[in-house]
């Protein structure tokens, strides 16, 4: 057991990470996915504009979380993994999807630290959204991942029900994200939401003042 | 809350204060304190740890230090049992000189006195929370280094991470007693459920010109937030 009496300034050795907040909610007939947009090493904010909100395929979206690195990394890999199915099949399911990232996400969860939800809409069945978290693949009803997710836990599970209507998600997914970022020192920005239903996918782009407000002490 | 004593250095590990092996017995919890017009209201969880062992259960983390004035305990137990009964007897001691009853900003600034001075030793968040006759129902927060500020609505311990998005959202100024002790005990409730080191019961207070009403709610009758 050694002390290390003079640790090395964090910055030096802190790798790139979306410290962040990142959402993903079911509703009737799609999924709303959101994030934040700050990309932080260290104390320093290093991209305040980036989308986190990647495509995996046309109605498939993944976002990001961790190291920003890795997640942008197996992102474009199961992109691709996807494009290689697609002349076979017209829509890849939601759940192949989730399995290519979980499969990467596993084999190599020593060297990886990404988080990332996967989550889109399939004829088969219908919205959905998958978590995979350090290998393990779940599906949920909703999702949260990222630093800023911790302040948002008591939130998201109180005021979540069951078959809102796509307005609500959304409504539900930028109060999540706010909140967050209001507490949360690695993530802030604009929040970016992305809303996918059987005609396809939708982006929007919160700017910070069009940000709900909340009783602030 | 975590410490970093007997630490091992792993040379992977980025943040060494995170590998712990520790087994001092902590109040890891959630506390919280809400003013509203003519008192405040105040709960806790009820889970005192030592490492992964539950000590007590049933743990009462609200404190009186004065007729109308508590305190909520979160960190160390033994650092808070024993800041508690220091501030308890020097308040007692400046009410019977003063010949009235002591304001809670006094009672706030003995703990923050304490808790500043011996910042490096202790380990100690706490809310304390009253009612005097000059300013009415008030909550100061004094968390671990020994700040003190007055907040309308304060959350403290481990498991007030998990609640900062639900009691920014559902907080309103002017809200009742009734509505307080609600808002208090859904957000004890959803922090319990997400942090291992809070859990039990739920410990509630208000505290008024009348005097204490203190209740307790059991686990099986706290409120249900189900996502299934």
């Amino acid at each position: 057991m050694s002390e290390e009496l003079f640790p090395e300034p964090e910055w030096l050795s802190e790798e790139v990470k979306t410290g962040t907040t990142i959402i993903a909610v079911t509703f009737d007939g799609g999924v709303v996915l959101g994030s934040d947009s700050r990309v932080s090493a260290g104390e320093s904010v290093v991209n305040r504009v980036m989308n986190k909100l990647s495509p995996l395929h046309d109605k498939i979206y993944c976002a990001l979380s961790g190291s920003a690195a890795d997640a942008q990394t197996i992102a474009e890999i199961v992109n691709y993994q996807l494009d290689c199915i697609k002349h076979e099949e017209d829509d890849p399911l939601v759940c192949s999807a989730a399995t290519l990232v979980k499969n990467i996400s596993y084999k190599y969860k020593e060297e990886l630290s990404a988080h990332l939800i996967v989550a889109g809409w399939d004829r088969k069945k219908g919205g959905q959204v998958y978590a995979t978290l350090n290998g393990l693949l779940s599906r949920q009803p909703f999702a949260i991942g990222g630093s800023g997710s911790f302040y948002i836990n008591g939130f998201v599970d109180a005021e979540y029900r069951k078959n809102m209507t796509k307005r609500e998600s959304q409504e539900f997914v930028v109060n999540a994200l706010t909140l967050a970022m209001g507490r949360d020192g690695s993530s802030g920005g604009v929040a970016y939401v992305v809303t996918i239903d059987k005609d396809g996918a939708e982006e929007k782009c919160v700017l910070g003042n069009e940000l709900p407000k909340f009783f602030d002490e | 809350m975590f410490i970093s004593q007997n630490f091992e250095m792993d040379s992977f590990s980025q943040n060494p204060e995170f590998t712990i092996h520790s087994f001092f017995t902590f109040l890891d919890t959630t506390i919280m304190a809400v003013e509203f017009e003519g008192g405040v209201v105040i709960g806790a969880d009820s889970r005192t740890t030592t490492g992964a062992y539950i000590a007590n259960r049933v743990t009462d983390k609200l404190t009186p230090i004065h007729e109308r004035i508590f305190c909520c305990r979160s960190g160390s137990a033994a650092d808070t049992q024993a800041i508690a009964d220091a501030v308890t007897y020097q308040l007692g001691f400046h009410s019977i000189e003063l010949d009235e009853a002591p304001l809670v900003q006094t009672a706030a600034s003995l703990f923050r006195e304490m808790c500043y001075r011996y910042r490096e030793e202790l380990m100690a968040g706490i809310i304390v929370a009253g009612w005097d006759p000059r300013r009415g129902g008030q909550v100061y927060t004094v968390p671990v280094g020994g700040m003190m500020t007055r907040q309308p609505v304060s959350v403290g311990g481990s498991g007030s991470s998990y609640i900062y998005g639900y009691v920014d959202s559902n907080y309103r100024a002017g809200m009742s007693k009734e509505e307080c002790l609600k808002f208090t005990a859904e957000a004890l409730t959803l922090a319990m459920e997400r942090d291992g080191s809070s859990g039990g019961v739920v410990r509630l207070a208000v505290i008024s010109e009348q005097g204490v009403e203190r209740q307790v709610i059991l686990g099986n009758q706290l409120p249900k937030f189900s996502t299934v």
